[in-house]
């Protein structure tokens, strides 16, 4: 019988480092693949989720089983990635580490808008980059919350745990996202994958 | 319903979360207004296209790397050592220690004085090293145990709701 999440961390917490690496097994994917959609970096993506585990591990003993498992294994990943990406973007920057730490309604996106733009020569590598971008140049928090929404598959109650804030302000978060989104991969929804085949490309 | 109140209710409602009052409220928009209705649309078309989206492996090295740096972390604090459990067990294993070094002891007959202190020391240290795997393996059974205790005490297969409940 499958062990629940809460019952694997419950055995960490009393010795057993076998259902550690159960944890690991189970979560390093979607946690490196989340982290690497927040920071777009292979390299730091994998060094926060070190950290994530090692967080994990380190506050083992203090464990109770008062929330899912994964919205707290998420709730530090969001808080590192966020972090990262503040700290990231005021070395390139030199912007004030007082600027709102939010970063909702003033964060500088992090693209500018020429490179979103596409030509009639893109290709599936391509059309993953503009996708990658689109989801980058979202404000930090929508991203994340578009990434639990839409690739973790979290519910609403979940995510709003994650990212501390209401159900309410969550799904104006998620539409605010994706309006954003919307405008920004317009060129890829109106070229669908299936038509570009054999888009006039030498072979 | 104006348009900047869809706002909340349109993501659950596409995504099939919105209760069935929400829907309706949603509904009735939609049917009234063409801007959301191409949005609503446009949104189911943005999601499918983030579904193209590959995903990444973690590197060849990354579980190892993991491993290590789990190992290298403190096991047990000295206080844990100190718990009534793991003094019951230490008391017990080193009980058990001294009676195998008692029982080992030569008998009282004269030898060579250097021989006899070089045999005692290396019983000595054999067990000190009995002593030390006993004694280690005993506590870290019992810590277990004691810590096992209450999460059993709560039922672990069965009472799971913590599992699904969020702290909102
Ligand atoms: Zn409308």
């Amino acid at each position: 019988m499958a062990r629940s999440d809460v019952q694997l961390m419950l055995d960490v917490k009393a010795g057993d480092d076998a259902s550690f690496d159960f944890l690991l097994q189970k979560y390093r994917s979607p946690l490196v693949n989340f982290l690497y959609r927040m920071v777009r970096d292979t390299a730091t993506a994998e060094d926060l989720a070190q950290e994530v585990f090692l967080r994990v591990y380190r506050a083992r003993k203090q464990y109770s089983p008062s929330a899912k498992f994964t919205t707290w294994l998420f709730r530090i990943a969001t808080n590192l990635a966020l972090n990262s990406v503040r700290d990231n973007r005021y070395q390139r920057m030199g912007i004030s580490l007082d600027a709102p730490a939010d970063g909702e309604d003033s964060a500088p996106r992090e693209l500018p808008a020429r490179e979103m733009r596409i030509d009639e020569h893109m290709i599936e590598r391509d059309r993953t980059e503009v996708i990658r971008r689109a989801i980058a140049s979202l404000p930090e928090k929508q991203r994340a919350a578009v990434l639990l929404h839409k690739y973790e598959e979290m519910d609403y109650g979940e995510i709003a745990g994650i990212l501390d804030c209401s159900e309410g302000a969550l799904k104006s978060l998620l539409f605010r996202a994706y309006e954003t989104l919307r405008v920004q991969l317009a060129p890829l929804v109106a070229q669908p994958v299936a038509h570009r085949a054999g888009e006039g490309r030498p072979s | 319903m104006k348009c900047e109140e869809v706002e909340k209710g349109l993501v659950a409602y596409l995504d099939r979360r919105a209760n069935s009052a929400e829907r309706r409220d949603v509904e009735e928009h939609l049917a009234g207004c063409a801007a959301c209705r191409t949005r609503a649309e446009e949104f189911r078309k943005v999601w499918s296209v983030l579904e193209e989206m590959p995903t990444v492996e973690p590197s060849f090295g990354f579980d190892a790397r993991m491993r290590q740096r789990v190992a290298a972390e403190p096991q047990r604090g000295w206080f844990d050592w100190f718990v009534p459990q793991s003094r019951l067990a230490f008391s017990a294993a080193l009980l058990v220690a001294l009676t195998v070094w008692i029982a080992k002891l030569p008998p009282s007959n004269p030898g060579t004085p250097g021989t006899t202190t070089a045999t005692q020391q290396q019983d000595f240290n054999a067990i000190q090293n009995l002593g030390v795997l006993e004694n280690f393996d005993v506590v870290t059974k019992m810590d277990a145990l004691s810590d096992l205790a209450p999460a059993g005490a709560q039922q672990p297969d069965k009472s799971q709701p913590n599992d699904t409940t969020t702290n909102d």
